[in-house]
């Protein structure tokens, strides 16, 4: 009887300690590793919208396909990530030339309500013709950014007014319509360009 | 008709010449050294000022605010970067200046914004604003307005710090969710 007792405890602590070793490598893995680039392979990101392009016309998901992609979330009232960022980007596509020829960009308002389309075109086209400028519906424009895991959020400024913080990385698109990585703030020419290679040689 | 040429030509060079030098001002025991602006995109409401402020006395002072006859509003403002998310905060107290001190408005930290452009800034021109401290008072200063490779090789050149703030996780999503 008592090594029966003995022997179904011991199972049972056996069990507990491997669910809890378990449950202990699975949170570990996802606060340790969260952010490994193993894992952002397997990162879905993005949605199927409806928004505005510069132009006014109506531009879905489906831009981001057929061609290798930049996408890029900011704002005009941004005064130095913003513009940095854009002023790089077309130095990248400068830079490479015939090899990157059919990258494209789009610039994404994280502030819709101040950026209308207008104001969008004139700011986006000042880094070349292949930045489109992306606003429209403010709640259409939010499940985009969540899609994207992009941090934005509107930071109000003494005299009433705001600003906004948001995510400065640039994002990497294949010509497949996937998530393929992106390009940190600052990040230096050599590793930027040469990501934008390797994305353009993706079929 | 030569002479001419070489005349308007030397008068041109004299001029572009003069706008690439660094211009320094005196205030109290305030030297301000090289006002620049960052030139803007069409459509863009808001500049970027930056410039150095050398506190020669023996007492602290603070830079808190100005204002400019080409922006709505001159607001001191420190950006920094967390996690690949950029974030933005006026300082409603201004900047110190210690004593003794120096400190530097530069891109990627504490900057002037002008709010409100009442038209694009171009490479090359000037802008006049007026800054407020609060023991030595007022000055007016011109901004030279720059584009962004003259600012980097600008802090390349000074030594105060570089824009490379994406030294981490370049390859890995990090989002700041």
């Amino acid at each position: 009887m008592m090594p029966r007792i003995a022997l179904k405890t011991g199972i049972w602590v056996a069990l507990a300690t491997l669910f809890l070793s378990s449950l202990g490598l699975l949170l570990w893995q996802y606060t340790v590793q969260g952010t490994d680039r193993s894992l952002s392979a397997k990162l879905e990101l993005g949605t199927d919208f409806s928004l505005t392009d510069h132009n006014g016309d109506t531009i879905t998901e489906a831009a981001f396909a057929g061609r290798p992609t930049l996408i890029y979330f900011g704002f005009t009232r941004c005064p130095e990530v913003c513009p940095t960022t854009l002023y790089e980007l077309s130095g990248w596509f400068e830079a490479l030339g015939d090899e990157g020829r059919d990258l494209q960009a789009f610039f994404i308002s994280v502030d819709p309500e101040r950026d209308t389309p207008e104001i969008m075109k004139g700011y986006a086209e000042a880094f070349g013709d292949r930045v489109t400028g992306i606003t429209g519906d403010p709640d259409e424009v939010a499940r985009v950014i969540a899609a994207w895991h992009v941090y934005a959020a509107k930071i109000p400024t003494d005299d009433g007014d705001y600003t906004m913080d948001h995510t400065a990385s640039v994002f990497l698109i294949g010509r497949d319509g996937r998530f393929r990585g992106t390009i940190a703030y600052g990040e230096d020419f050599e590793s930027a360009t040469g990501k934008l290679r390797r994305l353009a040689g993706i079929s | 008709m030569k002479t001419i040429t070489i005349a308007i030509a030397a008068a041109l060079f004299g001029l572009s010449a003069q706008a690439s030098i660094a211009h320094d001002y005196k205030l109290g025991a305030l030297e301000i050294g090289h006002p620049y602006a960052r030139a803007t995109p069409p459509n863009a409401p808001v500049s970027g000022g930056y410039l150095t402020i050398r506190n020669t006395g023996d007492e602290a002072d603070r830079l808190i605010g100005g204002e400019a006859g080409f922006a709505d509003r001159v607001e001191i403002h420190e950006m920094s970067m967390e996690n690949d998310v950029m974030k933005m905060r006026e300082l409603s107290d201004g900047v110190e200046i210690p004593a003794g001190g120096e400190v530097v408005l530069k891109p990627g930290g504490y900057h002037i914004m002008f709010i409100g452009l009442d038209s694009r800034m171009a490479e090359g021109e000037s802008r006049t604003a007026t800054l407020t401290f609060e023991k030595a008072g007022s000055i007016e200063v011109d901004f030279s307005v720059e584009n962004i490779n003259k600012i980097k090789d600008r802090m390349k050149n000074d030594g105060h710090g570089d824009m490379d703030h994406g030294d981490m996780g370049h390859d890995s999503m990090k989002h700041g969710d």
